[in-house]
């Protein structure tokens, strides 16, 4: 059932036509004349190098629709600069602050001293207008990651970048070409009145609420009866079938590497070659379904993490996540990465060619998903109980609660469920070398993914932010996460400091990560080693859902 | 103008058919499928885990029925809930730089109408805002309506209150409202509840004390039913009760006024949106002598032509 607007649809080709006339992030950088979006050599981000950097966090004007914006950026680049490093290598950073607010930058994904994470408030104070700090820090691990800010909505307003660390070793799987490609979505308006539409109105950014005569359609198709039954408990509820995303086209563009649609992202290749492409989620808000049409992608790492090669057509990438895949393109032709929003609102594109400038068609979105019962009750018949915690109880900021979560890894979520293609699921997914710690478990902390859409607030087990102690990891030890989504959407939950070891249903190791995407109505399950001492910051990827209160302090002593 | 409230008529009752149906529809019906769309979910491939399997379950009676019985929302805490502290006593950082907005205060100002109006006896023009300022569990709430015609106000009352949040979709609300307009000017202690009932209908029941134990209810409920995206009807009613008569205010006691609008509007943006849409009233009692001794009658039907607009 395809739902969206008209109205919608048209904005949005009218936005992706006029960041095409007015070229992007490059109109008015001062950058230097001859690098411009046309050619090819201004596609891929600008890329740092070696163990020294100089980072400069300021303004940029920038334009993707048609209005002129202010982005944060650093060194006058949207996305920032790809940092590549090599494993062993120490690294130092020098932070300068140009902006007349407080900034930060948290390097995601890597394993540090607490006081080098960049979350202000947590790690260290943050890095006041027109001060530098400098980040230090050996690279105890390869692969892809990215770096952001921790303040404020900086991420959303273009603060982001890619890293990709060398192993030492050499990659285990080689590949001829090797590009990152960069997910993010942007928005026209201030962070913060998005923000504020969203505590005014859960819904402001979907236009694909059930209608009147949707319902009387299905009447007609389906009888009285099977139309109300399917609408009952929903309406009954509160809750609303459509709740895909809380912020998307209606507001978003969406950028690959800094690109919007018709700006087309570019990256070559000659007939043949094995072509590694570095994904990374750097969205505030926005999970992406990735393929390439035409092409198998061989999925060869997840957050950074090499795994037991596996093969698939799509792939939904969670926000802060990065997967890495090898595709060969064996003809003289282009083709496209397609990457659109899980609400179906717009999506990113690419285009992989042996020549520049050339193109492939892009394929229709597909058909926006509805949520089912599965998606609001979980395993319902049968599996485990969930144990809610005290607050969860007659609480305002929860709406809902999943007494019985399915479990299940071999979901690729909803809107990729038996849609003909092969999707990649968490039960795909298998950190070659197995875990880094194979101790059982001695403790286990159950917490639960909470919120009210109604009211927009958001929180684990029932407490914001704000009002909750932080979560005592003892020094040394091996625990459990257990994480129960009662909500229907998807959280991505980050842990800073620490790897997230995904346990399978049996309790056995599935594959590292640091932010594991919960589904609506799943538990997972996945073993931490406290082995990193100091303050860390825990919570959810989803921007507005940690700014609205999903989010804790770690504490490791 | 039949044509016309047939079909208001006709939207309303579709806009209250979920609820009236759904009433009569239980138990849900026994159709295996439900509607439901589970069998491309991962797992159907493994009917012997109880975690995944879904067919298990018969999914148009089990999963409609499974509600009543398991409270997915609200609720007391069970005697063996857990403890959302695993803290072990440790304290948080207090460091400096720190900027979530999760106890941020926020507001919002909404017009829901602002309108002029042609009546069977009179024309002008009528309000109803609403604005909130604070937290998620607590605001200061501003209510104002009412209508001028003539150049003068008449029957009208602004109300402020403050907003706590009880349960998930509930506030309590306790503050004064003040009368002006036609006569002299009352004040009032107001307590009540206002959130959103199970199918969407907005509710607010509110109850008054004023002086020389003067007492007042009002109830309020509201409906948005979407036509589409952007079209939205939205049905209205209002029922007014007094405690005693007030002739300086032309109100009798016991039911005073019920009224029922149906505005259908335009969302250009969310945030503004024009409308047309017809508003009946009826006075009663007491209120209605009142009315057709100045000159009125108890009864009007007024067209309306408006903008709802927020900030």
């Amino acid at each position: 059932m395809d739902t969206r607007d008209p109205h919608d649809a048209r904005l949005s080709r009218r936005r992706f036509v006029q960041g095409l006339m007015l070229g992007g992030a490059a109109a008015g950088l001062g950058m230097r004349a001859g690098v411009t979006m046309a050619q090819s050599d201004a596609v891929a981000p600008r890329e740092l190098r070696g163990t020294r950097f100089d980072l400069a966090i300021g303004e940029l004007p920038v334009d993707f629709t048609g209005r002129r914006r202010l982005a944060t950026a650093v060194n006058g680049q949207l996305p920032a600069p790809l940092l590549r490093w090599r494993e062993g290598d120490t690294v130092t950073l020098r932070v300068t602050n140009r902006l007349r607010v407080p900034s930060s930058i948290h390097w995601h994904g890597i394993l540090l001293p607490a006081g080098m994470d960049g979350v202000p408030g947590i790690s260290f104070p943050g890095i006041a207008p027109g001060e530098t700090f400098t980040y230090r820090f050996p690279l105890r691990q390869s692969g892809t990651y990215w770096y952001h800010s921790h303040s404020g909505f900086q991420e959303q307003t273009g603060l982001y970048g890619p890293i990709v660390i060398e192993p030492a070793r050499g990659e285990r799987f080689p590949a001829e070409r090797d590009y990152v490609v960069m997910l993010s979505d942007w928005t026209d308006e201030d962070p913060l009145a998005v923000y504020a539409h969203l505590k005014q109105q859960g819904d402001y950014y979907n236009y694909a609420e059930p209608t009147a005569p949707e319902f009387l359609r299905d009447v007609r198709t389906q009888g009285l009866r099977r139309a109300l039954a399917e609408r009952r408990m929903w309406q009954r509820m509160r809750m609303s079938p459509a709740d895909l995303a809380d912020v998307g086209g209606a507001t978003y563009t969406y950028l690959m590497n800094g690109r919007t649609p018709v700006d087309n992202w570019e990256g070559l290749f000659k007939r043949g070659e094995k072509v590694r492409l570095r994904f990374i989620n750097g969205s505030a808000m926005t999970l992406f379904d990735v393929r390439i049409p035409g092409l198998k992608m061989t999925v060869v790492a997840a957050d950074g993490q090499d795994v037991e090669p596996v093969s698939v057509d799509e792939f939904r990438i969670a926000v802060a996540e990065t997967y890495d895949v090898i595709v060969e393109p064996s003809d003289d032709r282009a083709w496209t990465v397609f990457a659109q929003a899980i609400d179906r609102s717009g999506y990113a594109r690419g285009t992989l060619a042996p020549r520049a400038g050339m193109d492939a068609p892009v394929p229709a979105m597909d058909a926006r998903p509805v949520l089912s019962m599965g998606d609001m009750m979980g395993a319902m018949g049968g599996g485990s109980m969930a144990r809610h915690a005290r607050p969860e109880y007659r609480n305002p900021g929860v709406d809902m609660r999943v007494d019985t979560p399915r479990s299940n890894l071999d979901d690729p979520g909803i809107g990729l469920r038996g849609n003909g293609r092969r999707a990649l699921a968490y039960a795909d997914l298998h950190t070659i070398g197995g875990a880094l710690d194979a101790r059982e478990p001695g403790r286990e902390i159950e917490l639960h993914l909470t919120g009210n859409m109604q009211r927009y607030m958001w929180s684990f087990d029932g407490v914001k932010f704000s009002d909750a102690k932080p979560l005592h990891f003892r020094a040394g030890e091996r625990l459990r996460l257990v994480l129960v989504n009662d909500t229907m959407m998807n959280h991505p939950i980050h842990l800073h400091g620490m790897w997230s070891e995904l346990e399978n249903a049996d309790g056995g190791f599935q594959v590292r990560k640091h932010t594991i995407d919960v589904q609506p109505a799943q538990r997972v399950a996945y073993g931490v080693t406290a082995n990193a001492l100091g303050r860390w910051a825990y919570h959810c990827h989803m921007l507005y859902h940690m700014e609205a209160g999903m989010m804790r302090e770690v504490v490791v002593s | 103008m039949s044509a016309f409230v047939r079909i208001a008529l006709a939207c309303l009752a579709l806009s209250l058919s979920p609820w009236v149906l759904a009433q009569q529809v239980a138990p849900a019906p026994a159709s295996s499928t439900g509607g439901m769309d589970m069998s491309s979910m991962p797992g159907m491939d493994h009917p012997h885990d109880a975690e995944t399997d879904m067919s298990a379950v018969d999914h148009g009676r089990h999963g409609m029925d499974a509600m009543p019985h398991t409270r997915m929302q609200g609720g007391a805490a069970p005697p063996d809930a857990r403890s959302a502290d695993d803290s072990d006593g440790t304290g948080d950082g207090a460091m400096p730089g720190m900027e979530m907005r999760d106890a941020e205060p926020l507001g919002m100002l909404r017009f829901d109408q602002l309108e002029a109006f042609d009546g069977l006896h009179a024309d002008g023009t009528a309000w109803e805002m609403e604005g909130w300022y604070g937290t998620d569990t607590d605001k200061l709430r501003l209510r104002s309506e009412g209508q001028r015609d003539g150049g003068r106000f008449d029957d009208s009352d602004a109300e402020a209150l403050w907003s706590h949040a009880v349960a998930a979709y509930w506030d309590t609300e306790l503050g004064v409202r003040s009368d002006f307009g036609s006569g002299p000017a009352r004040q009032w202690l107001a307590f009540g509840v206002q959130g959103l009932a199970p199918y969407w209908f907005e509710l607010a029941a509110t109850a008054y004390a004023g002086q020389g134990g003067r007492t007042a209810a009002r109830l309020r409920a509201d409906y948005e039913l979407r036509i589409t995206q952007r079209w939205i009807l939205q049905p209205e009613w209002e029922v007014n009760l007094y405690g005693r008569d007030d002739p300086q205010r032309r109100l009798g006691s016991g039911l005073s006024d019920a009224s029922f609008g149906l505005r259908l509007r335009y969302e250009i943006r969310r945030q503004f949106a024009p409308y047309l849409g017809v508003v009946w009233t009826q006075r009663f009692g007491g209120t209605a002598t009142f009315a057709r001794d100045g000159g009125g009658t108890a009864f009007d039907r007024r067209l309306v032509a408006g903008l709802r607009f927020w900030f």
